[in-house]
């Protein structure tokens, strides 16, 4: 669990900065500290095993059918990087803690940096390639939050978004290649795959997996031609920059192609590409480097060369390469992450990183200028520093290696690359620190704090301990790298400051001479650099992020047209053009099953269906006239259940068609009364057809159906009716017995919709919509009373519609009725004396509050359902008993009655709660004053007077 | 009696979809609930058709139609009528909205309306 628990623990600490911060900033770098430094305890308890050539695994199964394990596991290179991280990372958390402003937000500064800390140290330990791909976006999320830590900066938003798209995509390329390279090896473990290079590298896949992986690495690691966005993402504080743009995440491209260097190096594709592109990154880089004032730019311009550089060297695919270029990652990290925090010292000291306005700093801030000097000179690759013994080694490999048949053009470029490297850092030391001390600083600089220094101190002293003695501080652990990098063997790495006159040598000191002439020069080197055509990598990306943008706006104006006609004949053309498939590559013919004769009522109700659907058809614009032949339609369907033995249908039928029909009229009360008339000829016929082929299909599929017999699941429902559920009506008892969980969810979709209703019409009541209700003038009222009459048979009728309602519920589970049909009846018997007496009157007698009804209709049924499991049952579970009252006799009692009472408030409640509140609405809307009700008539002038008046 | 269902619902079908397919939010609804009868009606009719057998159990009879698709259809129809009940509200506070009745015009008015809201938040 150990191994887990070093990447896990940084994740888990995230939380802790955030929380903390309030006790102080001390005590917030503490808490992330200490994350940390339990982290690298962890690590280091595991490197006695590692040393000692015991593995060290562990996996957890995760989603094992797609091969990714949660396993992880440490070698020589997992823990070298793992070390680098982790020590790394808790130098940059100190110097973070004297870096950062007051008026930063430093709990979530830490919080991000272990984020990633987490993510870099997943990467590392990663047995999985799926789990590291996952981690490797993680690194490029948490770079993001880093890049862009300052948001109000712009500079730093677009450079956190140009890392993220950049790195991110590049992360897309990398998941395919490893995706191929788990199918070439056949296991997704890594331990496993870099055994496996011979099938790899033979297999017919291999160039795609390559390239693909190859995209990955080389974005992350800022290779050409992706190496812009690292100069960018310099928007970054400085800790970051130094933290994850030199010593760490930037590197994860190149521990990427270490990680598989057994399984795909020393292929002639792996050496072209590889040491091309790394050698011309680290030419360009340089090159860059030289003619860059901002401080952090040269740095960043230098990483790029510097990773340009490890990149060769595994490109090389010697295992003396290898070895150098784990040499020089150790080598580059602590000189780089030095020279990055001592930029950072220098503007939080001198307020401005341009180096023309700098100079002879190390008088003023001697400890900061002698480190960082230190460190300068080991970029440069100065003899007692770390930076010569790995680029002489470099220049050894350089001189032996020849490209695609030309000898000496590596040796060459190398050197030029290397004199630049000089160049440049000369540039830096004589610029910054060097020279007469200026009176013209923004800022007088003078040390900085301890905590911020001494990380740079440490650093330093490392580059000197093995530039001097590197056999003693780095032969071991360079060694144990490199075996886990080539996969085998190989003899202790124990390079030594004097090998005699070599090539190298020779090489290195045409590198020092020609670094100082260009340093010398450089401003002529300036001149020659203005007359090329330089591609701003900048430009070219913002103008193909534009691009993309716009392509996504014209592909989304296509496809998101705004119209409902167009989704809705989309989806229906799909439907006919896979219903239709089937339909016509199958065999199929009318059934055996007789059919039923036609009589009177049913070639009557069919011509009044036909007629209206004709007249809907043609006549739609008159919207009015469209409700009322829509009814007319609505009745047929109910005397169509009437015919064919389906009681409860038709009585449900009927209600609803009722209540639709009085919800229509409300709704059409405020809606324009007439739809404009269509003239699009084409658009009609395109409509027509695709409504012919719908109605053509469903006819079919009735007519196939209807004549032919089948089985029927419901004999069982029959059969157990009366037995089972105790009720003689077999639709009410599958209602609220046999499947009385789909009713629950039925009448919950109801209530649903009933407080949307609601709410939708609730918050209309203000805002734009409200202004245009009240600016609603509706000149067709005629303005007179409610009918005498019709109030009055309305007020006698209300309490014969409530029992005939409750009758309807009583009878329910024998006879057709039930409490849907009941719920509609009350709740229409309540809606006439709206009608009959107007919504305010009825409104303010009414003791319906339609909310509870929904809410307790649905809590009964849940209650009812719920009751079973008291005895034990499963959810719904229905019983009933009969039992002997005085006087009444026999009596049934079933759990399923009560089920249908909630069933029943429902219904009644949200009938009641939709058209009451379209009713309230309407009532907003400004108009003739409508007196309230005939009985009271003086009353109602005198308050519609005062409304006047008000 | 089959095929008169049949022809019927083809037409009940079409009408639906045409009036669907219109561009102004009555059509609309007048289209979704004649397509909620056909589906209705359809889902019904997929039990056979049965005269003067109601699924009320009786001693005396033995032939019944079938009570499931009639069980379906019953809470189809309620729901059918809260489907309804929304989308004439969600028209209705559309038109209120914006002013207009279509279902596939732009944003203009919609834009408008955020200008008054504003406005309306200022007064």
């Amino acid at each position: 669990m150990r191994i887990a628990l070093v990447c896990l623990l940084p994740f888990l600490a995230a939380a802790v900065p955030p929380l903390t911060i309030r006790f102080g900033r001390t005590v917030c770098a503490l808490g992330a500290g200490m994350a940390s430094l339990v982290s690298l305890l962890l690590l280091l308890s595991l490197a006695p095993d590692v040393w000692n050539g015991i593995p060290v695994r562990q996996s957890v199964p995760w989603i094992s059918e797609l091969g990714l394990n949660f396993s992880f596991f440490v070698d020589g290179l997992g823990l070298f990087f793992a070390g680098l991280i982790l020590v790394i990372g808790l130098l940059i958390i100190v110097y973070a803690r004297f870096y950062l402003a007051a008026e930063d937000p430093m709990g979530r500064f830490y919080a991000y940096l272990l984020l990633f800390q987490g993510a870099m140290l997943g990467i590392v330990l990663s047995d999985n390639i799926l789990l590291l791909a996952i981690f490797w976006e993680l690194t490029s999320l948490s770079s993001f939050l880093l890049i862009g830590f300052w948001r109000h900066a712009p500079d730093a938003r677009r450079g956190a978004r140009m890392a993220l798209i950049i790195t991110g995509g590049g992360g897309l390329a990398l998941i395919a290649g490893l995706l191929l390279l788990g199918s070439i090896a056949g296991t997704y473990e890594i331990s496993e795959i870099i055994r496996r290079g011979d099938v790899i590298r033979s297999s017919p896949l291999y160039t795609p997996t390559l390239l693909l992986i190859l995209v990955g690495a080389f974005a992350k690691s800022a290779q050409f031609p992706f190496h812009f966005w690292l100069p960018h993402a310099m928007a970054a504080p400085t800790p970051v920059s130094a933290y994850l743009h030199s010593a760490t995440m930037v590197k994860a491209g190149v521990f990427l192609l270490a990680r598989l260097w057994p399984a795909l190096s020393g292929t002639e594709m792996w050496f072209l590409i590889v040491t091309g592109v790394g050698l011309t990154t680290m030419l360009i880089g340089a090159w860059i480097a030289l003619f860059k004032d901002d401080l952090k730019a040269i740095l960043a311009y230098s990483t790029v060369s510097h990773l340009g550089f490890m990149t060769m060297l595994l490109g090389f695919g010697t295992k003396f390469a290898a070895t150098v270029a784990v040499f020089h990652i150790l080598n580059h990290a602590t000189f780089k992450a030095a020279l990055f925090m001592s930029a950072g010292i220098v503007d939080h000291e001198t307020h401005t990183r341009d180096i023309k306005r700098l100079g002879g700093l190390l008088w003023l801030a001697p400890i900061s200028g002698t480190v960082a000097l230190i460190a300068t000179a080991s970029m440069a690759g100065v003899p007692l520093f770390n930076g010569f013994l790995s680029k002489e080694l470099m220049l050894e490999a350089a001189y032996t290696t020849t490209y695609a048949g030309v000898p000496g053009v590596i040796a060459v470029l190398a050197v030029v690359a290397a004199l630049l490297s000089v160049a440049y850092s000369a540039r830096f030391a004589l610029g910054v620190y060097l020279g007469p001390v200026r009176d013209d600083y923004p800022h007088r600089p003078h040390d900085p704090p301890f905590g911020m220094w001494a990380p740079v101190a440490l650093l330093s002293a490392a580059v000197v301990l093995i530039g001097i003695l590197p056999a003693l501080f780095a032969g071991g652990l360079v060694t144990l790298t490199a075996q886990a990098v080539v996969g085998e063997e190989i003899p202790p790495f124990a390079p030594a400051l004097w090998h005699g006159v070599t090539p190298a040598l020779i090489m290195s000191l045409v590198a020092f001479a020609g670094g100082y002439l260009a340093y010398r020069f450089q401003d002529q080197l300036g001149r020659v650099r203005q007359s090329f055509v330089r591609p701003d990598g900048r430009a070219l990306f913002e103008r193909a992020l534009a691009g993309s943008i716009r392509a996504a706006r014209w592909i989304n104006a296509r496809l998101h047209t705004e119209s409902l006609s167009a989704y809705v004949a989309v989806i229906l053309c799909a439907v006919l053009v896979v219903g239709f498939t089937g339909f016509f590559t199958t065999s199929h013919g009318a059934g055996e099953r007789m059919t039923l004769p036609v009589n009177i009522v049913g070639l009557t109700v069919w011509v009044c269906v036909l007629g209206s659907c004709a007249a809907l058809v043609l006549r739609h614009s008159d919207r009015l006239l469209a409700l009322i032949v829509i009814s007319v339609v609505g009745l047929a369907v109910c005397m169509m259940f009437v015919q064919f033995s389906a009681p409860d249908l038709a009585m449900t039928q009927i209600s609803v068609e009722i209540v639709t029909t009085i919800l229509l009229l409300l709704a059409l009360n405020l809606l324009p009364r007439h739809t404009p008339v269509e003239t699009n000829g084409a658009r009609q016929a395109r409509d027509g057809v695709i409504a012919l082929g719908c109605g053509f299909g469903v006819a079919m599929l009735a007519w196939f159906g209807m004549t032919r017999d089948v089985p029927s699941i419901s004999t069982y429902h029959l059969a157990e009716s009366k037995l089972q559920g105790g009720g003689t009506n077999v639709v009410n008892v599958i209602l609220v017995d046999f499947r009385s969980f789909d009713t629950f969810g039925e009448i919950i979709v109801l209530c649903v919709a009933a407080l949307a209703i609601y709410a939708l019409l609730d918050s209309a009541l203000t805002g734009a919509a409200a202004r245009r209700l009240a600016g609603m003038r509706q000149g067709q009222e005629s303005g007179d009373a409610h009918s005498f009459l019709f109030v009055v048979a309305s007020r006698v009728i209300f309490p014969l519609a409530l029992v005939v309602g409750v009758y309807i519920f009583l009878r329910g589970h024998n006879q057709p009725g039930g409490g849907f049909i009941a719920g509609l009846v009350v709740a229409i018997s309540l809606l006439m004396q709206a009608i009959a007496s107007g919504y305010r009157w009825t409104a303010r007698r009414s003791r319906v509050n339609a909310h509870v009804f929904l809410g307790s209709g649905v809590l009964i049924t849940a209650a009812t359902g719920a009751a079973s499991f008291v005895f034990g049952r499963p959810f719904l579970t229905s019983s009933f008993g009969y039992f002997q009252i005085p006087l009444i006799g026999e009596v049934e009692l079933a759990s399923a009655a009560m089920f249908d009472l909630g069933v029943f408030l429902t219904v009644v409640g949200a009938v009641i709660l939709a058209i009451a509140q379209i009713a309230r609405v309407e009532a907003r809307a400004e108009r003739m004053p409508v007196p309230e009700g005939p009985l009271n008539e003086s009353d109602a002038i005198a308050t519609t007077a005062l409304q006047r008046g008000g | 009696m089959e095929f008169l269902l049949a022809t019927g619902l083809g037409v009940l079908t079409s009408a639906g979809v045409y009036l669907t397919l219109r561009r102004h939010t009555f059509p609309v609804i007048i289209g979704l609930t004649l397509l909620s009868y056909a589906v209705n009606v359809f889902i019904f009719v997929m039990g056979r058709l049965a005269i003067h057998q109601p699924p009320i159990l009786d001693k005396a009879i033995s032939n019944y139609s079938d009570p499931l698709p009639q069980a379906l259809v019953l809470t189809a129809i309620v729901i059918s009528f809260g489907m309804t009940a929304l989308i004439v509200v969600l028209a209705l506070r559309g038109f209120l909205e914006t002013g207009s009745d279509g279902v596939e015009e732009p944003h203009v008015d919609a834009d408008a309306s955020i200008k008054d809201e504003r406005e309306g938040v200022v007064r």
